[in-house]
């Protein structure tokens, strides 16, 4: 049983990197709007994406 | 391909149908706008055709592939939107970003459907210069991104005005990103605190597992750290909210939920602390976390329902008008209001807004002054007159100078005092937070007793006990009782029409007591219209087929009363200031005019006295005198019978008018109200008063729609604007009622009472665990698992009793 003392610290890190990864997205506004990027999604299409700016920041902070 | 796709589609829809349908908007097209041949596009409207041609030209004809467009004609409104262009709007509205691009947000009118978002977002590639647009659909906001160099923030207004979305400024843009801010760091702290309560828990088990199957002590001390090193995060960054919380409460005096919380937090913490360092007795910090969680979900949801309401309600505020027609030499231009200054011509035309007070210089027209001052008689003003801002011109174009705009206007120092009605206003405790005082008295009694009780026997089981019983009646049901409530019914309340910005204002109306309605626009429907008409049928053509001669409000007052009847063509008509129309009709002399005019040019025999409601208009053919109308604001249908269902429920309305006394007292009169109930002539000053002193006795809710009410509205223990009312009152209002007619306010009511209701229901619910749980601690029966056990079970008995529950369900 002394995997315990290797696997549970591993374990906390992981959750810990995703709790990261979830405040990290929270405080950039990622779920400020959970319906307008479905319907973006669906109308998407590459020729009209061609047009837009270069590596455009999808969102920033305000 | 799209290209030829479309039109082809069409034509084969027209084979299909008896209709023709748009190719733009897919609506039936009226017979007389047919043209061209099959195959070729067609359109319901010019709208819609110059969106087509404009959608074909910038090469975005894949909008007509969608399965889902927008089905409404596109109305574009024509306007210049030169008022973007200012440099006091861009100081208002326009930031620059630090790619010296600038950007700003508009309301878009019209957002209705995915294909919208499609739309919206490819305006770019139409107007060069501007490099994105960004739809937020649910708030119908647009980010605008463009570049100040080679476009003009015009030019991209025009072109949505075309595609059918009229942008309006965003106001409250800076309140705006301060929420914003909160609510991600709300979300933040809940999803921290989710994944530590989870993880905290799955150590609880293996250490509740080893405790009924026997554990060996070194793995059982590994745990207990494990599920310190979790909590402790958790404790000091999201639960750290409570503990400011009940530091506030401390510190001002004043009673908050958050104090019992704080408590409860606190000593398991402690207690847990100390434990695992020493190695001996419980723990409970698989509690403690799943405590600050849950009480952090409540909080959210109910924050979000009042968002949500209270940007139904911006939006709203968005769509009034900001602009003004300054006239420069022959031509006019729009400015946006912030930019007037004295000396000004501005040009006001029929149906919009006067902009600042001044004088008329040019023009005569009526104003209706029942937003500013609550008389529903229009007023007639000419050359010379003074008017205000907040009046609205229901007749002819008029010019006027700018005397005083913004804060000096009359308009402003009403709004000004609102603000200060507002902040005089007693805070309302809610009901869960009036009872944490007495339950924070009882629980640390409670601990002391069971303290007492068990220290002869042992102290540090004395200790753990009493411990144990401040954290299992830690409120938690409680703290949650109210927020889930009041959260499900926001949200319901907001699909029947009705707009609740703050749980509080629910829990007041639910209580009895003073209903302060104003009359005119919310008791009645605050616009002229006929009342009573004596006369022959024949007569009404005649008279419309004058009145078709003039843009006085009473003559659309006919027009819109006699719709479906025909009028003949009138010649000679002639109209008299003050006075009314006359003009030859099929061979007869009609004169349609005030009882004074009329029986002058009429023969002997006329008397031109006459008394009662509204304003009187007498018609004369070939100088007889034969018909006798009535113009007046009309009482809304539903307002008897809702004022009946409230006086039932035990409120007491009474009628808080600046209209005429005798108006008030005959509407009055007609609605049951005793004659000391009713009060007329009252200034935006009094009405604060009367609504101060009443609110001394007892909670007062005004009702209202005006400026003039908008002191009243912020002061009193609930303020409730009403649908078609002026944007002081909206901003002043805690409750706003989006449908016409008093029938929403008995909605309000009785959704706030049954409200009240659950709230009770549910604190009955948590008082009686916590009852069961502080017993079972003075019995020395508690312990960590049951605690466990018993504290999420009273928190989901308070979230299914709030989420069946039936507040505001639409009767319709």
């Amino acid at each position: 049983m002394s995997v315990l003392y290797i696997v549970l610290p591993l374990a906390l890190l992981v959750v810990g990197v995703a709790v990261f990864a979830f405040v990290w997205a929270a405080k950039r506004g990622q779920f400020d709007d959970l319906e307008t990027p479905a319907i973006r999604a669906l109308h998407d299409d590459p020729a009209a994406r061609a047009h837009e700016e270069p590596k455009s920041p999808r969102r920033e902070k305000p | 391909m799209a290209l030829a796709e479309a039109p082809f589609r069409e034509a084969a829809a027209r084979e299909g149908e008896p209709g023709v349908r748009c190719t733009h908007c897919g609506l039936p097209v009226p017979s007389g706008m047919e043209a061209g041949g099959i195959g070729e596009p067609i359109f319901c409207c010019a709208g819609c055709a110059t969106v087509y041609g404009i959608l074909r030209e910038g090469g975005l004809d894949a909008y007509y592939q969608m399965a889902e467009r927008r089905q409404a004609p596109v109305s574009a409104t024509g306007r210049r939107f030169e008022e973007f262009d200012h440099p006091s709007y861009h100081e208002l509205y326009v930031t620059a970003r630090p790619d010296g691009l600038l950007e700003t947000y508009f309301y878009l009118e019209g957002v209705a459907c995915g294909s919208c978002v499609w739309l919206v977002e490819r305006v770019p590639l139409l107007v060069p210069g501007m490099s994105r647009a960004e739809l937020d659909a649910r708030r119908a906001r647009v980010l605008v991104v463009w570049d100040g160099a080679s476009v003009a923030l015009s030019s991209i207004a025009r072109t949505l005005d075309t595609l059918g979305y009229r942008p309006h400024p965003y106001r409250g843009l800076r309140a705006e990103a301060l929420r914003r801010s909160e609510d991600r760091a709300a979300l933040a702290r809940i999803g921290v605190a989710g994944a530590i309560a989870v993880n905290t828990m799955l150590a609880a088990l293996a250490l509740y597992s080893g405790w009924l199957t026997g554990m060996e002590p070194a793995y059982e001390r590994y745990f207990r750290w494990i599920s310190l090193l979790l909590v402790t995060p958790a404790m000091f960054g999201p639960g750290l909210v409570f503990f400011r919380g009940a530091w506030g409460a401390i510190r001002t005096r004043s009673l908050h939920m958050d104090l019992p919380i704080a408590i409860a937090l606190a000593a398991g913490y402690g207690r847990g602390l100390t434990n695992t360092v020493t190695d001996s007795g419980p723990i409970y910090f698989d509690g403690v976390t799943l405590l600050i969680f849950l009480l952090l979900v409540g909080r959210f949801l109910q924050q979000r329902a009042q968002r949500a309401a209270g940007d139904s309600a911006e939006l709203l505020y968005s769509l009034s008008p900001s602009t003004a027609r300054v006239v420069e030499g022959e031509t006019a231009r729009e400015i946006p209001v912030e930019a007037l200054l004295p000396g000004m011509i501005v040009e006001v035309r029929a149906d919009e807004t006067l902009p600042a007070d001044g004088v008329v210089v040019e023009g005569r027209s009526a104003l209706d002054l029942s937003l500013l001052t609550g008389e529903s008689r229009l007023a007639t003003v000419e050359m010379g007159a003074p008017v205000f801002a907040g009046t609205v011109n229901r007749g002819a174009r008029l010019r006027m100078r700018v005397d005083r705009a913004g804060e000096a206007t009359r308009l402003g120092r009403i709004l000004r005092e609102a603000e200060a009605g507002a902040l005089r206003r007693a805070p309302v405790v809610a009901l869960a937070d009036r009872m944490s005082g007495a339950f924070v008295l009882a629980v640390l009694a409670l601990a002391l007793a069971t303290l007492a009780l068990w220290w002869r026997t042992s102290p540090s089981f004395a200790v753990d006990q009493a411990i144990a019983l401040l954290i299992v009646t830690c409120p938690c049901a409680l703290a949650l009782a109210t927020p889930l409530a009041v959260s499900v019914a926001i949200g319901r309340a907001a699909r029947s029409g009705i707009l609740v910005r703050g749980g509080a204002a629910l829990e007041s109306l639910a209580r009895p007591g003073t209903i302060f309605l104003d009359k005119t626009g919310t008791v009645t429907e605050g616009r002229t219209a006929l009342l009573s008409w004596e006369g022959p049928e024949d007569a009404k053509p005649l008279v419309l087929a004058l009145e078709r001669h003039s843009s006085h409000p009473l003559a659309r007052g006919f027009e819109a009363a006699w719709a479906g009847i025909a009028a003949p063509e009138a010649t000679e008509a002639l109209y008299t200031a003050g006075g009314g129309l006359e003009g030859v009709v099929g061979g007869c002399r009609v004169v349609v005019g005030s009882p004074a005019f009329v029986a002058a040019s009429a023969k002997a025999g006329a008397q031109a006295a006459e008394s009662g409601e509204g304003t009187p208009v007498w018609v004369a053919v070939d100088g007889e005198v034969v018909g006798r109308a009535r113009f007046g604001d009309k009482v809304r249908a539903d307002a008897g019978e809702s004022l009946a269902w409230l006086r039932a429920r035990g409120f007491t309305p009474r009628l808080l008018s600046g209209d005429d006394p005798s108006v008030v007292a005959s509407v009055g009169a007609a609605l049951g109200f005793a004659p000391d109930a009713c009060r007329g002539a009252a200034t935006p000053e009094e009405k604060l008063r009367v609504v101060e002193e009443e609110s001394r006795r007892g909670p007062v809710v005004m009702v209202g729609d005006g400026v003039n009410d908008a002191a009243a509205i912020a002061r009193a223990t609930v303020g409730v604007g009403v649908s078609g009312g002026a944007e002081a009152s909206l901003a002043a209002a805690d409750v706003y009622l989006t449908r016409p007619g008093l029938g929403s306010l008995v909605a309000l009511v009785d959704g706030a009472q049954r409200t009240l209701h659950v709230i009770r229901r549910n604190i009955v619910f948590s008082i009686a665990y916590n009852l069961v749980g502080a017993g079972l601690a003075m019995a020395g029966l508690i312990n960590p698992l049951l605690a466990a056990i018993l504290m999420p079970a009273s928190s989901m008995t308070v979230v299914l009793a709030s989420w069946k529950s039936t507040t505001f369900e639409t009767k319709s």
